[in-house]
């Protein structure tokens, strides 16, 4: 039951309910506040009419201003190009050692970079190109086919045993198919490992190597960058430094793809993801 | 507890939404207006003045000595500039500003409402106005009552008119805080301005003209927040507006006998911008500005009889006054030491950080992934992200060597592409320069996972040195 009592000092009633003898006064708003409560509705009212608003059984009220959040994107995307021709332009027109030495560019580069790199690369080349094996780490200077902004570009563009004409194109044989007998795939392979100074090396192992590999890995195994021939004389292992693994992979050998990016990139987007590989630590 | 109902009240009906009273402050002169004239004028002369100073910053720089530039994302204040990475320094002018408000609350009351807020200085000129065009209170009031005619209708114009252009050059004086004075001037004087520019001296001219013209002492009492919780500021030795009820009661006729000091004019509550009548006691609605002890005053000085009646003072003096006990003044207390100190405090840390603030700042962030690569040499490398902010409008030309790891060497994208001891680096003037560093050491000279470095620059044209620590990570050994 309410109680509702004056309050001697203010003058004004309590609302008459009290919760353990605390009372509250029943001060009035002001009514300029109730005006501003109405004005708000009104102006809701309006955006209403304004605006895109309600839904109708086949389509919705569309506004008297024609306003759509659609266009407004579309305008958005358009000055967006229209203000990154600036530099859209160069990208296309300049070849990719010059716009690496221009600063600005530069920049532009390895902040579009990383987002394509990101979106395109990073499933197998790890993010910030860290690899996994099989998949080349892109952040050291240990390069297959070549670590210079071209011979990066080029990579990016045409793919490894990609499906584009020019793509890089390299097969080491399976040794296994009856071309090297298991003893001497195992004594190559120990002679392998003992170029990165892991354990010795064998008379036998020396000379297949010296007939089968060399070719192509090159007398010390140095690498052969024209085939995509990995070094074997350094601590940096494409697959597997382990003995069985390094056995299977001469017998049949992985050859690892990486697809043709021209036709799913644009020029602009391969120059700048390219100058961004360059700049993870290994470019040459 | 007695919870039975009193029968006989009868509420009214009560009103869900109080109709606005219209306060008609009647003018005043004392010590406490000639005050608050002298401190609006400060106001307005900060207000209006101050972006028009010029400070000479050298070519390509703004000429405007106090400039919040959003476009150039930096804030001038004289010799002083201020990087987007510094907003700390804004941080730490709002926490003075903060304590400051509480210090003074606790020593002398609302002294900030009822003298330096901009709500009061604005209100205050534009009464003023509307004073000088359609008189005083008693004119005002019947003024308003009266039917149109000619009279009223040109006063009210001229009174709109006068009030919109101050409005309006109030809200063009805002932008010039934030945009080149001059050039935003010369914009909106020519129509040449941007829409933004005509926008936002639409915005604050609009409020100006509402806040101080009409909706005034509603602000303080509904709008704003400080007057709730200043109350915790407060203690018993704090300065505030209050009637000596104990000298002035009852009051009554200046002629009848046996009576208090007050003759019950009404002067006060007249004066006063809030409408209150301040012998009610303390109200939240009191904005402590004293304009009713000069109101006061002047009737006691009349009829000759001891003044501050109403008092710019103490609770606790007051209450020592009703009893015949000395006064005591108590301005070191507990609480204003405690926000002195806080106060000293900040303010000490901001002078020192502005003393000491370098004109370069270094950032580095050492590359996540990968934590480190080893090279095919078998050497452990690093990447960081190398950042110099040259904060002054000179280019500087910095040598970069690394301290505490044994042959380590360096090489920098596009700058030194083969590993050195050393490489030079240029930073630009007012610039960011990003830089791609990679570290590089033999492993046996790695003993930990991480290794703690040192990035040293040293300035070529100075001989400055800046070491700036950093970790360098490896493998498990």
């Amino acid at each position: 039951m309410a109680n509702i009592e004056r309050d001697e000092v203010s003058g004004t009633d309590t609302t008459g309910h009290e919760w353990d003898g605390l009372k509250e006064l029943n001060t009035p708003l002001p009514r300029w506040w109730l005006w501003t409560f109405y004005a708000t509705i009104i102006y809701a009212v309006g955006a209403w009419v304004v605006y895109p608003s309600w839904p109708t059984l086949t389509t919705y009220w569309k506004g008297t201003s024609g306003y759509s959040s659609r266009v407004d994107l579309t305008n958005d995307l358009a000055a967006q190009t229209q203000e990154r021709s600036v530099w859209t332009k160069k990208f296309a027109a300049l070849p990719i050692t010059e716009i690496a030495q221009d600063r600005n560019l530069q920049e532009v580069a390895m902040a579009g970079g990383k987002v394509i790199f990101a979106d395109n690369c990073a499933p197998c080349h790890g993010s910030s190109g860290t690899g996994a094996p099989g998949y080349p780490v892109l952040a050291d200077d240990d390069w297959l086919w070549g670590g210079s902004l071209e011979e990066i570009e080029t990579t990016v563009r045409y793919g490894i045993r990609g499906a584009h004409d020019d793509t890089r194109v390299s097969e080491m044989p399976a040794f296994g198919d009856d071309y090297l007998t298991a003893a001497q795939i195992k004594s190559v392979a120990g002679h392998v490992l003992s170029l990165s100074g892991q354990g010795a090396s064998s008379a036998e192992g020396a000379e297949v190597f010296e007939n089968e590999c060399a070719a192509c890995h090159g007398e010390k195994g140095e690498g052969g960058r024209d085939f995509g021939a990995p070094k074997l004389n350094d601590g940096l292992w494409l697959y597997s430094s382990a003995g069985d693994d390094l056995i299977a992979q001469i017998s049949k050998p992985k050859h690892g793809v990486m697809p043709t990016w021209e036709g799913r990139l644009d020029d602009v987007s391969i120059k700048q993801v390219s100058i961004y590989v360059h700049a993870l630590g290994g470019g040459e | 507890m007695d919870n039975t109902p009193v029968e006989d009240y009868q509420p009214e009906t009560t009103e869900l939404y109080a109709k606005h009273k219209k306060i008609y402050p009647q003018n005043i002169t004392g010590y406490f207006r000639t005050l608050k004239w002298k401190v609006s004028g400060w106001v307005m002369a900060f207000y209006f003045l101050v972006p028009w100073i010029r400070w000479d910053r050298g070519e390509g720089q703004p000429d405007q000595a106090v400039l919040a530039s959003l476009n150039l994302g930096r804030m001038y204040v004289f010799n002083i500039e201020i990087w987007p990475q510094e907003v700390y320094y804004l941080t730490g002018i709002l926490v003075i500003a903060a304590i400051g408000l509480f210090l003074a609350t606790a020593m002398a009351g609302r002294v900030w409402c009822g003298f330096t807020c901009w709500q009061t200085v604005w209100t205050d000129i534009f009464v003023w106005v509307e004073r000088k065009i359609e008189g005083d209170r008693n004119k005002r009031k019947r003024f308003d009552a009266q039917p149109w005619n000619f009279d009223k209708i040109w006063r009210k114009t001229a009174k709109q008119a006068i009030w919109i252009a101050f409005s309006l050059l109030t809200g063009a004086g805002f932008l010039f805080f934030f945009n080149d004075a001059p050039t935003t001037a010369m914009n909106l004087l020519t129509g040449t301005g941007s829409y933004e520019e005509y926008g936002f001296t639409a915005l604050f001219a609009g409020t100006t003209y509402i806040l101080a013209g009409f909706a005034r002492e509603q602000v303080c009492i509904y709008m704003c927040p400080w007057p709730r919780f200043q109350g915790a500021m407060f203690d018993e030795h704090s300065l505030i507006v209050t009637y000596e009820a104990w000298r002035g009661e009852p009051r009554g006729k200046a002629k009848a006998k046996d009576l208090g000091d007050c003759v019950d004019c009404n002067l006060c509550v007249n004066v006063c911008p809030t409408g209150i009548d301040i012998r009610d006691g303390d109200q939240f609605q009191c904005i402590g500005c004293a304009l009713c002890v000069d109101a006061c005053n002047s009737i006691m000085t009349k009829l000759d009889r001891p003044g501050n009646l109403i008092t710019y003072d103490s609770a606790s003096n007051q209450m020592a006054r009703e009893k015949g006990l000395p006064e005591k003044k108590r301005v070191i207390r507990q609480r204003t030491i405690s926000y002195s100190f806080l106060l000293a405090a900040v303010a000490g840390l901001m002078a020192f950080g502005l003393m000491n603030r370098t004109e370069l700042e270094i950032n580095v962030q050492r590359d996540r992934a990968p934590l480190f690569v080893q090279l095919s040499s078998g050497e452990i490398r690093n990447g960081y992200t190398f950042k110099l902010l040259n904060m002054v409008n000179v280019p500087q030309t910095y040598t970069l060597s690394i301290g505490g790891l044994e042959g380590a060497q360096i090489s920098v994208i596009n700058i030194a592409k083969d590993p050195v001891k050393q490489v030079t680096l240029e930073a630009p003037g007012d610039e960011v320069s990003t830089f791609r560093v990679f570290v590089r050491v033999p492993r046996d000279s790695l003993d930990d996972r991480f290794e703690d470095m040192d990035f040293v620059l040293t300035n070529t044209n100075t001989g400055e040195v800046i070491e700036y620590g950093a970790r360098f990570a490896g493998p498990d050994n």
